[in-house]
């Protein structure tokens, strides 16, 4: 790491994955812009790292929806984060967004057009820039498509292409892009559902992961690393199969 | 979900939800069942237990505000005192109450209202708490105090989760030169010796003995005294004046299995006592250990409770008030000492002066011991208590799990006020624990 304070950018800071990385980065002593839409949750939760960590946090309000404002948002930003992380996300529920497409529609603006657009504009400055990182948390339910949760899965199957794309774009630009895709993890977004112990991260397991990855320049980075080889399984079962089973 | 207290006994089913922020809040609270908060669990009974609904307040782990003034703090109750330790300690400030572990929620701490080491000068945790702010029966959230709505404060503080939600605790920390405390260790031949100690003692910040309570006759009583003040930073040893405020951080060291419980009989406990006390050679000379070693020497061995093997253990603390502690004590280490019923650990410490409606300590000799949960030490303890009782004392409600209910009543002069209280917040129809139900509080 350079003398310089690294500044991090995290959308969507008041979720538990956002949090557990705000802290992981807090820690290693970098500044914090904090963004999401709860203004006033930001400003606790940048009070609570900056009495722990005493590092410098800003609050800033985002709504990765509302893509007509994303040019004006990371313009905005001073400074220019060295490093940004988009964890927005919204599981929604597979059976009732089968029926209403409006939710559907939602899911899938959540997941990939809003987080594309903003890691967009993003990437066009890191790339003027010279230096950056991006990394955007896709998920595992993106490797393949099934029926219990096709709607969210499709979304983050788009993500992941987006991001491998930039990351093939950037590679001799000096911007860095990397895929997170977690597993099952235990948040706010998965509560009331049976998560197998094993296979199930904690918030600070994806902190970690990603501070980690970041060091090492990684690509693509499954939490917990059992994912790779799970996936890598499902995706070697033919469609033919695939299709009958119900998983 | 299978939860217990730290002590494994009793182990109750649960329907246990954290609560992260007020929309759970509402939402929890609005339905139809009582419900308990529970800290991290650190109660040795069944204080944090409720079949129907155990409502986490771990989530609520934010640090809010600190004024470097005066070292007011308000952070969400479930921050760990492990945490304000490491945020504010290399700041330069210290809890003005420390229980005996770091792994406890400030919420907790407020709830049990904690004591330590320094009692019989600084008075329990409530002292140095300012203002709540509360989630009541009906949903509501108000913020009390001395002030504001002081009987429901005066009822929380102490209050065991019984009066509703603490949100969020605003307090005072002590401020500190360094991280370190100066400490001497004396040899006491017996209980008398002992009891000297703590008297000659009265102005030292910080004092506590370890007894051995399976000494009979002559020894009964015998123990190693503990005695501290706040290290300045001259008195650092050079290696570590130039940090004074930094301590470095310790290997904790895991108690892998459950040991079968035969593993601590009488026998092997008292070998055990009295190696330890011959270890206490150690004594009449002044070291400077650093605060971690000082007030927490059991955190280090996480999960040491798992040497009382499965099926649990039973901690005992009484208080005994000042004019009867030396016939008290006596009568109870005899008893203890008699059953050759285990406990490597019994703690005395002398408390000073205590107000509160359900708080435990009194002016007078508190007594600390562990028990291995078995039919013959369960009808032990009805038997302290029944000491306690005729000598004026009281049970600690944060470590009881086998207490009957007529020596709550014998034990509080305030209970009545408390449960008035808790009506007339509409408390005693919402927030119920395992422990309120079996002292029918």
């Amino acid at each position: 790491m350079n003398a310089k304070t690294e500044t991090v950018l995290i959308l969507g800071a008041t979720s538990d994955i956002g949090r557990a990385i705000a802290r992981e980065y807090a820690e290693h002593g970098c500044a914090l812009q904090l963004a999401g839409r709860d203004s006033a949750q930001l400003a606790r939760e940048a009070e609570d790292l900056k009495l722990r960590h005493g590092v410098p946090v800003s609050a800033h309000v985002f709504d990765v929806l509302e893509m007509q404002t994303h040019s004006y948002f990371v313009a905005a930003l001073d400074p220019l984060p060295d490093t940004a992380v988009c964890v927005v996300g919204l599981l929604g529920d597979q059976k009732e967004d089968e029926c209403d497409f409006g939710r559907a529609e939602l899911v899938m603006r959540t997941n990939y057009l809003g987080p594309a657009s903003v890691l967009g504009e993003l990437a066009n400055r890191f790339a003027a820039r010279g230096a950056g990182t991006l990394i955007g948390i896709s998920s595992v339910a993106g490797d393949r498509g099934r029926a219990t949760n096709y709607v969210y899965g499709s979304a983050k199957a788009g993500f992941t292409a987006f991001l491998s794309g930039l990351r093939n774009r950037l590679v001799r630009s000096g911007v860095h892009v990397i895929t997170v895709k977690p597993g099952f993890v235990r948040t706010r977004m998965t509560k009331g559902m049976a998560l197998p112990g094993l296979l199930t991260a904690e918030p600070n397991e994806i902190g970690r992961a990603i501070y980690a990855a970041a060091r090492r320049r990684a690509n693509v980075v499954y939490v917990r690393p059992i994912w790779r080889y799970l996936m890598w399984a499902v995706e070697a079962i033919p469609e033919g199969v695939f299709k009958r089973l119900r998983i | 979900m299978r939860l217990s207290g730290w002590g494994n006994f009793p182990v109750v089913d649960c329907r246990l939800v954290t609560c992260r922020g007020s929309a759970d809040l509402q939402r929890l609270l609005g339905q139809d069942t009582t419900l308990i908060p529970r800290g991290n669990g650190r109660a040795y009974g069944d204080a944090a237990l409720n079949p129907e609904l155990t409502v986490s307040m771990l989530g609520l782990d934010r640090f809010l505000s600190f004024d470097p003034e005066n070292g007011r703090l308000t952070c969400e109750a479930g921050v760990l005192l492990r945490d304000l330790l490491a945020v504010f300690v290399p700041r330069g400030w210290f809890p003005a109450v420390t229980p005996g572990t770091k792994f406890v929620t400030i919420g907790g701490m407020v709830a049990a209202d904690v004591h330590g080491k320094n009692h019989h000068l600084a008075g329990s945790f409530a002292r140095y708490v300012e203002a709540l702010e509360l989630a009541l029966a009906d949903g509501s959230l108000v913020v009390s105090s001395r002030h504001e709505h002081p009987e429901l404060f005066a009822a929380t503080l102490g209050g065991m989760g019984l009066t509703g939600l603490i949100l969020t605790v605003t307090s005072r920390l002590i401020p500190i030169e360094t991280a370190y405390i100066r400490q001497e260790t004396f040899k006491a031949r017996d209980l008398a010796e002992v009891m000297e100690h703590f008297e000659t003692s009265a102005d030292w910040t910080y004092s506590v003995a370890w007894v051995d309570c399976l000494a009979s006759g002559r020894n009964r009583g015998r123990g190693l005294f503990y005695r501290g003040e706040h290290a300045s930073r001259a008195e650092l040893p050079a290696a570590v004046r130039a940090q004074p405020l930094l301590v470095a951080p310790k290997r904790t060291k895991r108690v892998p299995v459950y040991l079968p419980g035969a593993a601590l009989n009488g026998l092997t406990v008292r070998a055990f006592n009295a190696l330890y006390y011959r270890l206490g050679a150690a004594a009449n000379q002044t070291i400077i250990v650093d605060y971690d070693t000082f007030f927490f020497p059991l955190d280090n061995l996480l999960e040491w409770y798992r040497i009382y093997g499965r099926r649990g253990l039973a901690q005992y603390q009484c208080v005994l008030p000042k004019q009867a502690s030396r016939a008290g004590l006596s009568a109870l280490l005899e008893r203890v000492a008699k059953s050759g019923e285990g406990s490597f650990l019994a703690v005395l410490k002398l408390f000073g002066p205590q107000e509160g409606l359900l708080s435990f300590p009194m002016e007078g000799y508190t007594l600390a011991l562990d028990f291995p949960v078995r039919t013959k030490t369960l009808n032990l303890l009805d038997e302290l208590d029944e000491i306690v009782a005729h000598h004026g004392g009281r049970v600690y409600l944060a470590k009881d799990a086998r207490m009957k209910p007529m020596y709550l009543e014998r034990g509080y002069p305030a209970l009545g006020r408390f449960r008035q209280i808790r009506e007339e917040a509409g408390a005693h129809r919402k927030f119920e624990s395992a422990l309120s139900r079996r002292l029918e509080l």
